[in-house]
């Protein structure tokens, strides 16, 4: 199928209009961070000011950036790596011990996903408190595991799936274990898709709100935090806001920009087949 | 010494259904051993099963008389050979082959120097360090060759090995892999769908269907005495010829006569009685045991005449309205749509009940004495002038 020029110039242009709508926030959020506070509140919005770095200043002045961005890279690395570490034997066993049961068990580990997180903040907020993991890099890093289990152990079930079965039986006629299986064939012949699975997980935590903000408050708080701290009760400073929240996104925005191709590619790698 | 055995081996896939149906089968030391059949019959479960890589449902498997149902694959001394070869795509033929050796503790100037004896036996020196990526269809099997001989097995097992090859390589594989099979000394067990391998290659075939053997023996042995029509019709190419008859009339020692449709008459001798007269049966006969005969009983009408280069085919409609295919010689002029008249000799001729099997013939002998295996001294022909 060929379509014509005029329909190809549409589409073209329909792609940018919606690319610009989903990044205009974005880039709006990083222009008013070089505005001083009036000036993000001027009507009509300013589009050419000469920018400043007062509201970086400030913001350095009030909180540690360091600190919650270094929360933020041990509890979304952390809670990856669990995740990861308790998926791959799960998905292993789905994928190539499968029973009758398998299809309903992936599913319904995928609908504990639909349930609203809040209805269980109540119990999990008085178990964190109980076990005194209230504010603890280590009580978030299991929340967020358990968070992205279903998905991880899913993406990773697919692709296992995707995995040739006689490579594996070859392997155990040469006597490979379970372990070595997993750890000489299985792993590097899904390196793509597990590389991606992380990176999916490692984002998603990293984006995470609710939970950060309700289990932690100063010690143990990431990013997502650290940017509500800038919201604060006596009335919103945009610039400090904004100032705040690219601090917060500029990591995870540089890493997803140097992996989307792996990110893309093991995102559609059953899909395009 | 590797010896095999099967006993009463069964397999479920899905409770209430077997995919083998009860199999007994002894395979001898340093024998090639072909299973053959349709696709679907059965063969790559049970070669499977013979591994390791699918439990076994009922039954022992026993290697050199031990009970291993329950041993781990890689503890049973077989190596196997997949269809699909399944090699590591990530790592080098070097590492192919060394694998099994490296995961087994050998230290790495022992595993060199079996990696390189195997690459030497396969002609796979200069390929040592590429990926299977970077190999042609033949070398990628090689190389699954390799990773099974440096293992040093007890017993081959080989999955349609052949069926990805075009057909000039497959030729030249068959020959190799028999030079292998004498070289190693080693017992091989080999599945395929194609019987031309199964003839060529094996020392005793198992014929399979519907996961139940039908008949075991040498290649000659199936081919000369069948034992029911599905072996007959399955071993032989091109195909052997079914007509139904009747019995005319029978001396009580294996001589008589069959009428065909057209009522024309064909002699036939058997190494038992037939049944009396007007019993239907259904006659066989190789199309490459027929000859032209102006007093022949298969008279009818060719149309179509298929010229192979060294022989030729001519498939007639006989005038009892049976279809006939007769092998001749490649420069036999013959045309079609002209009416031919072939004949066979009376102990050329199969006869099948209606149970499908077959009436003994003449000379069949229940164990004919087996070839000398790899490694046996040759057994001389004595002279009998
Ligand atoms: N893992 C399996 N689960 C269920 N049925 C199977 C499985 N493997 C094979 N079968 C069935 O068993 C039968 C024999 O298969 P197979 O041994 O592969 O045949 P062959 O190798 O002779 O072509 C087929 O009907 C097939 O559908
Ligand atoms: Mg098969």
């Amino acid at each position: 199928m060929r379509s014509s020029p005029l329909k190809t110039l549409l589409t073209t242009l329909l792609g940018w209009i919606v690319a610009f709508a989903l990044f205009f926030p974005i880039f709006w959020m990083v222009l008013t961070s070089f505005k001083t506070e009036l000036g993000a509140i001027s009507t009509p919005p300013e589009v050419f000011f000469r920018p400043v770095i007062t509201a970086y200043q400030e913001v350095q002045a009030r909180s540690n950036y360091l600190h919650f961005a270094l929360n933020s890279i041990l509890i979304s690395v952390g809670g990856t790596l669990v995740a990861m570490l308790l998926s791959i034997p799960a998905a292993y066993a789905m994928a190539f011990h499968p029973s009758h049961r398998t299809r309903s068990t992936l599913l319904w580990m995928l609908s504990t996903k639909m349930l609203p997180p809040v209805g269980v903040l109540v119990p999990i907020y008085l178990l964190f408190r109980t076990s005194h993991l209230l504010d603890s890099r280590i009580g978030l890093i299991g929340i967020y595991a358990l968070m992205n289990l279903p998905i991880v152990v899913w993406m990773l079930f697919t692709f296992f799936r995707e995995m040739p079965k006689d490579i594996l039986e070859a392997g155990r006629m040469d006597g490979a274990t379970t372990w070595n299986e997993v750890v000489h064939l299985l792993m590097p012949l899904t390196l793509p898709g597990m590389a991606s699975t992380a990176l999916l997980s490692l984002i998603l935590c990293w984006n995470e709100a609710f939970w950060s903000l309700n289990l932690t408050s100063s010690s143990a708080a990431p990013l997502t935090t650290f940017i509500a701290s800038f919201s604060s009760p006596e009335g919103l400073f945009f610039a400090k806001l904004s100032a705040a929240s690219t601090l917060a996104v500029a990591p995870i925005l540089v890493f997803g920009w140097i992996s989307q191709r792996q990110l893309v590619r093991g995102l559609t790698f059953g899909a395009v087949k | 010494m590797a010896t095999l055995s099967l006993r009463g081996v069964r397999k479920s896939y899905q409770a209430g259904f077997e995919t083998i149906k009860g199999i007994d089968l002894d395979i001898a030391d340093r024998e090639f051993v072909v299973f053959v059949g349709p696709s679907g019959c059965g063969k790559s479960t049970l070669l499977r099963m013979i591994a390791g890589l699918e439990d076994i449902t009922a039954g022992d498997l026993l290697i050199d008389g031990q009970r291993v149902n329950d041993v781990d694959p890689s503890k049973r001394g077989l190596a196997m050979v997949f269809q699909t070869y399944a090699l590591y795509p990530h790592m080098t033929v070097a590492d192919n082959m060394g694998f099994a050796l490296k995961l087994a503790g050998v230290s790495k100037t022992e595993r060199d120097a079996k990696v390189r004896e195997a690459a030497r036996i396969l002609q796979l020196e200069s390929y040592l360090d590429r990926r299977p990526k970077a190999l042609s269809g033949g070398q990628r099997q090689r190389v699954a060759i390799g990773r099974a001989i440096v293992r040093q097995p007890k017993v081959f097992l080989f999955d349609e090995p052949l069926s990805n090859l075009d057909a000039a390589l497959r030729g030249q594989t068959r020959v190799e892999l028999l030079r292998l099979h004498e070289e190693l000394a080693a017992t091989m067990i080999y599945v395929t769908h194609d019987q031309i391998e199964a003839m060529t290659m094996a020392d005793k075939i198992v014929v399979l269907q519907g996961g139940i053997v039908e008949q075991v023996g040498s290649p000659m042995e199936l081919y000369n005495h069948p034992a029911n029509l599905f072996v007959a019709g399955f071993i032989g190419s091109p195909r052997m010829n079914f007509l139904p008859v009747t019995v005319a009339s029978g001396d009580g020692a294996g001589n008589g006569v069959v009428a065909l449709a057209d009522g024309n008459q064909v002699a036939v001798q058997m190494g038992e009685a037939l049944p009396a007269p007007g019993t239907p049966l259904t006659l066989g006969i190789r199309p490459e045991r027929l000859y032209w005969d102006p007093n022949g009983p298969f008279a009818g009408e060719g149309h179509l005449v298929e010229r192979l280069g060294g022989l030729t085919l001519l498939h007639l409609t006989l005038t009892g309205g049976e279809e006939l295919v007769v092998q001749t010689d490649g420069n036999d002029p013959v045309q079609p749509h002209v009416l031919v008249r072939s004949a066979v000799s009376p102990d050329e001729c199969h006869l099948f009940g209606a149970d499908g099997q077959a009436l003994r013939r003449p000379g069949h002998i229940a164990q004919p004495p087996a070839r000398p295996l790899p490694g046996e001294a040759p057994v001389v022909a004595t002279a009998t002038a």
